[in-house]
């Protein structure tokens, strides 16, 4: 099971390997449209990664509810182990 | 009960491919005339979809039409005359007439003869599918000769209000002509379903528009189909840095790029884009890449190409061929 921290740092190596986000711009208030030009089609690349990752499933129905980094965090953190 | 045996035909060691054809609707439309009807931008379809512009059918292209022209194209790329061809398939997700299919009317004005004739419908990945009945047909001496059509007018059946849809499907035909051969020239196929996604791309009854999952079938296309393409060169005994090309289903450049990527293809694989200047054409679009990489020079004779066709179902369908 993974820390909170752990997840940040797996999760910001997903984004800067997805989607090119420098990890220093990957923190938790951070919106994925918004702010870090990440589009609804990488969310699903993300989520595919995030699986691999950390075993963790996100389906298509609660991706939407993803928003933030924070959200992606707190959705892992939830799910995990 | 007789005592009669059944007899089968030697058939052909192989099938091979022996000419491609291909037929581009006149009309382009382009990114930024679909600007003006609906909200969306150039800069949004080429990063979301990788389309630059498409081509939609008009007067004098129906799809029978097309298919006939993309199917003689083929023909005379293949050397053989119409009388040798002894089947035709037509692959197809988009035929507005039902009674009669495409097939027997495309035979008839490439004037084949009286070859055996019939349609597929396999969503996207018609074109695999009728691929590989034809070349299996070759091998097992069901025909000598097979002239395979992917043909689509998708335009005619989506919402050209709806932004999801309508910058990415379009129009076009593309054909191959078969010949048996003494070493393999199509690989086995590798084809399957997942029937429980059935509403991820579909015309919602009563309705008469494609409406698509986008999401649902990015992840479907970037997750399971990676392993279905190493399969299809494992049946065929061949490995990634055996593929001079490859050509999947041209329904989005993101998806493209990521198979390509996930294959570990090496650096001097060519990858099909056509889809840049050709949209989504559904049945169509494998031939159709694969006639413009051979147009360009970018595919030549002997180079093995891998192929994918993947779609509404969802199903999909890929193999191996050499290029003629």
């Amino acid at each position: 099971m993974s820390s909170t921290a752990e997840i940040q740092t797996g999760l910001a190596e997903i984004l800067e390997e997805v989607a090119g986000v420098a990890p220093a711009d990957a923190t938790p208030e951070k919106s994925f449209t918004e702010d870090l030009d990440v589009d609804s089609l990488s969310m699903v690349e993300i989520a595919t990664a995030v699986e691999d990752k950390f075993g963790v499933a996100i389906p298509d129905d609660e991706l939407g509810g993803i928003k933030t980094v924070g959200d992606a965090i707190s959705f892992i953190e939830k799910n995990n182990g | 009960m007789s005592d009669a045996t059944i007899q089968l035909p030697t058939g052909a060691p192989g099938a091979q491919v022996l000419g491609i054809g291909a037929y581009r609707p006149r009309r382009v439309v382009t990114n930024d005339e679909l600007s003006q009807v609906m909200d969306t931008n150039d800069e949004w379809i080429q990063t979301r979809v990788g389309i630059a512009e498409r081509r939609w059918a008009g007067d004098g292209e129906s799809l029978v039409e097309m298919s006939v022209a993309a199917g003689q194209q083929a023909l005379d790329a293949s050397g053989l005359t119409a009388a040798e061809v002894d089947l035709v398939i037509v692959a197809s997700a988009s035929l507005a007439t039902q009674i009669p299919g495409a097939g027997p009317e495309v035979a008839n004005r490439l004037g084949l003869g009286r070859p055996g004739a019939f349609d597929v419908n396999a969503g996207c990945a018609g074109f695999c599918y009728a691929l590989s009945a034809a070349a299996d047909a070759i091998r097992a001496g069901s025909a000598r000769n097979a002239l395979v059509v992917g043909a689509e007018r998708l335009s005619d059946v989506t919402d050209q209000t709806d932004r999801s849809t309508a910058v990415i499907f379009a129009d076009g035909a593309g054909a191959m002509v078969l010949g048996a051969s003494d070493t393999p020239g199509v690989g086995p196929v590798v084809w399957g379903s997942d029937g429980d996604q059935r509403d991820a791309i579909a015309i919602p009854q009563g309705t008469e528009h494609i409406t698509m999952a986008g999401q649902a079938v990015y992840r479907w296309a970037t997750t399971k189909l990676t392993d279905v393409l190493q399969e299809a060169m494992d049946r065929a005994g061949v490995t990634a840095a055996d593929i001079d090309v490859f050509a999947p289903h041209q329904a989005n450049l993101r998806i493209i790029e990521l198979m390509a990527k996930r294959l570990g293809l090496p650096e001097s694989t060519v990858i099909a884009r056509d889809i840049v200047q050709a949209g989504n054409t559904s049945s169509a679009s494998v031939p159709l890449a694969l006639a413009a990489l051979q147009e360009s020079g970018e595919a030549t004779t002997g180079d093995l190409c891998l192929v994918l066709g993947y779609g509404a179902g969802l199903t999909f369908a890929g193999q191996v061929l050499r290029m003629p």
